[in-house]
């Protein structure tokens, strides 16, 4: 079972072994040009998970493929880069220039201004500049998330991430203004799972697109129930800020709970969910 | 870094703060004004906190329970345990000449370890009342100012000065000495780099305390 970090959940030049932890590493999205970011306040904790607004702050394209690239290469681990845009060109421009690396669409930061074409008009694009492997990452926003996977299938990618953030507000304890400087924030932890795990299930209902699940993982058990409703890899996000040791504790207890399952490895358990669903009814 | 669960040794309350002191394990303490992300219990996120004390078998953190992190740690009782993550970050400079430090309110954390580390020089701390004043007990060699006076008004010329304390304060002190070590704040998920939160505006460009700070040069 292959155990990834959420983009933008680690950076691999401050924590070299919590990246070498992983089995692949997703680097943080990158755009054509240089970003700063927003400006602070960025993040805001809520009861049952975290807001944040960073603004997808990223050295740019060129110094990403210049400076930084070649440096992650040396951590031994597969590396796969998240590519941002507005829009499907500086995307499409962004897949042609890596090499030797899995790409990860963002096709849904909720901090940023969209690109105006659709998710499988963006895949398409990136599609025809490309042969490296595609996974497109979705919003969980979306009314019919399984919807979208089968339009980006058909554009061409070759698997899903699932999920980015879903939108949220914090108010500060004293103003009553929001706690963000952009207003809204990207919502993640452990009041994303429920959330996440609906939109694996539909999307592996609907598609037979490997899918790496991601939301509000903290357990080697919130692994397992990703893996049942058809996840075949997994990825880590808050959990890494509050726990940079959460990828072998999460390893050794997804492992315990698949033997104590009667499972030989995680992957035996895929999508199980949905046999189980289809007993019951 | 390193991450270990600690047990909690003592819970002092020193005026409105609270000293908790902990188990150090196999933790290194860093150098002062370096920092750890200490597990708030109930809570989704660490908190970062400067070291207040270093013993050869404890670490001690000053906390100010402003919101629900630092609630749910000033909560603790001897006997709970929490996880800690660090040393993190970077601490001030200590090849110093003439050392002054200089804390405002809840800034006094790191001073005591700090003053120790410099052989117990003169501090200036400066707080909001006679109760929140009792924390500079922890200092020694230490004269304090209350509201409405400011530090900035009882600063003497001619020293190095080091500082920890509120944005306004360490703002005051960047414009009157240009050569000013000072520790900043900002709100952090992770303290090590991960999560880009704590950005904060150094020389015109963003950038992340946990990595470029928390001490900052002034100019």
């Amino acid at each position: 079972m292959l155990l990834l970090n959420a983009s933008g959940c680690l950076d691999a030049m401050t924590a070299p072994p919590v990246a070498r932890s992983l089995d692949a590493y997703v680097t943080k999205t990158i755009t054509p040009l240089p970003r700063e970011g927003n400006p602070p306040v960025r993040i805001a904790e809520t009861e049952h998970g975290m807001l944040n607004a960073i603004g997808l702050a990223n050295p740019g394209r060129d110094r990403f493929l210049v400076t930084v690239l070649p440096r992650l290469r040396e951590l031994g681990v597969p590396i796969w880069v998240s590519v941002g845009g507005f829009s499907a060109a500086e995307y499409a421009e962004t897949c042609a220039a890596l090499e030797g690396v899995t790409i990860e669409l963002n096709l849904s930061c909720p901090n940023v201004d969209e690109a105006p074409e659709s998710a499988a008009e963006i895949v398409s694009a990136c599609r025809a500049a490309t042969a490296l492997p595609l996974y497109a990452k979705l919003s969980p926003a979306a009314w019919d998330v399984a919807e979208s996977a089968r339009a980006v299938e058909a554009a061409g990618a070759d698997g899903l991430s699932l999920v980015n953030t879903i939108r949220g507000l914090a108010l500060d304890d004293r103003t009553l203004a929001p706690t963000l400087a952009r207003g809204t924030g990207g919502y993640s932890g452990p009041a994303l799972k429920p959330i996440a795990l609906a939109a694996v299930y539909a999307c592996a209902h609907a598609t037979a697109l490997p899918i790496v699940g991601m939301g509000g993982v903290r357990s080697g058990r919130d692994a397992l129930d990703l893996i049942a409703a058809g996840a075949s890899a997994v990825a880590l996000g808050t959990i890494l800020f509050a726990d940079p040791d959460a990828p072998a504790r999460v390893r050794s207890e997804l492992d315990a709970e698949c033997s104590a399952r009667g499972y030989a490895a995680p992957s035996d358990a895929r999508a199980i969910a949905h046999e189980a669903h289809a007993h019951a009814s | 870094m390193r991450r270990e669960a600690l047990e909690v040794v003592a819970n002092e309350g020193i005026g409105p703060y609270h000293l908790i002191r902990v188990k150090r394990g196999a933790l290194h303490p860093g150098d002062p004004g370096q920092f750890f992300m200490l597990e708030a219990p109930g809570r989704v996120l660490p908190r970062p906190m400067s070291v207040c004390f270093a013993h050869a078998s404890e670490l001690a953190f000053l906390i100010d329970p402003i919101g629900p992190g630092t609630r749910a740690l000033c909560e603790l009782r001897p006997g709970d345990a929490i996880h800690l993550l660090g040393p993190l970050g970077n601490g001030w400079r200590l090849d110093v000449e003439r050392p002054l430090l200089v804390g405002g309110g809840i800034g006094v954390a790191p001073l005591p370890y700090l003053s120790e580390r410099l052989g117990r020089p003169p501090a200036l701390l400066g707080f909001r009342s006679e109760w929140h004043a009792e924390a500079a007990a922890l200092v020694p060699n230490a004269e304090v100012v209350l509201e409405p006076t400011y530090v900035t008004e009882a600063l003497p010329g001619g020293y190095d000065v080091l500082a920890c304390g509120p944005e306004p304060m360490l703002e005051a002190l960047r414009a009157l000495v240009p050569d000013a070590q000072l520790a900043w704040e900002a709100p952090m998920a992770c303290g090590y780099g991960a999560c880009y939160g704590c950005a904060v505006e150094v020389d015109g460009v963003l950038e992340r305390l946990c990595v470029k700070g928390p001490v900052l040069a002034a100019a």
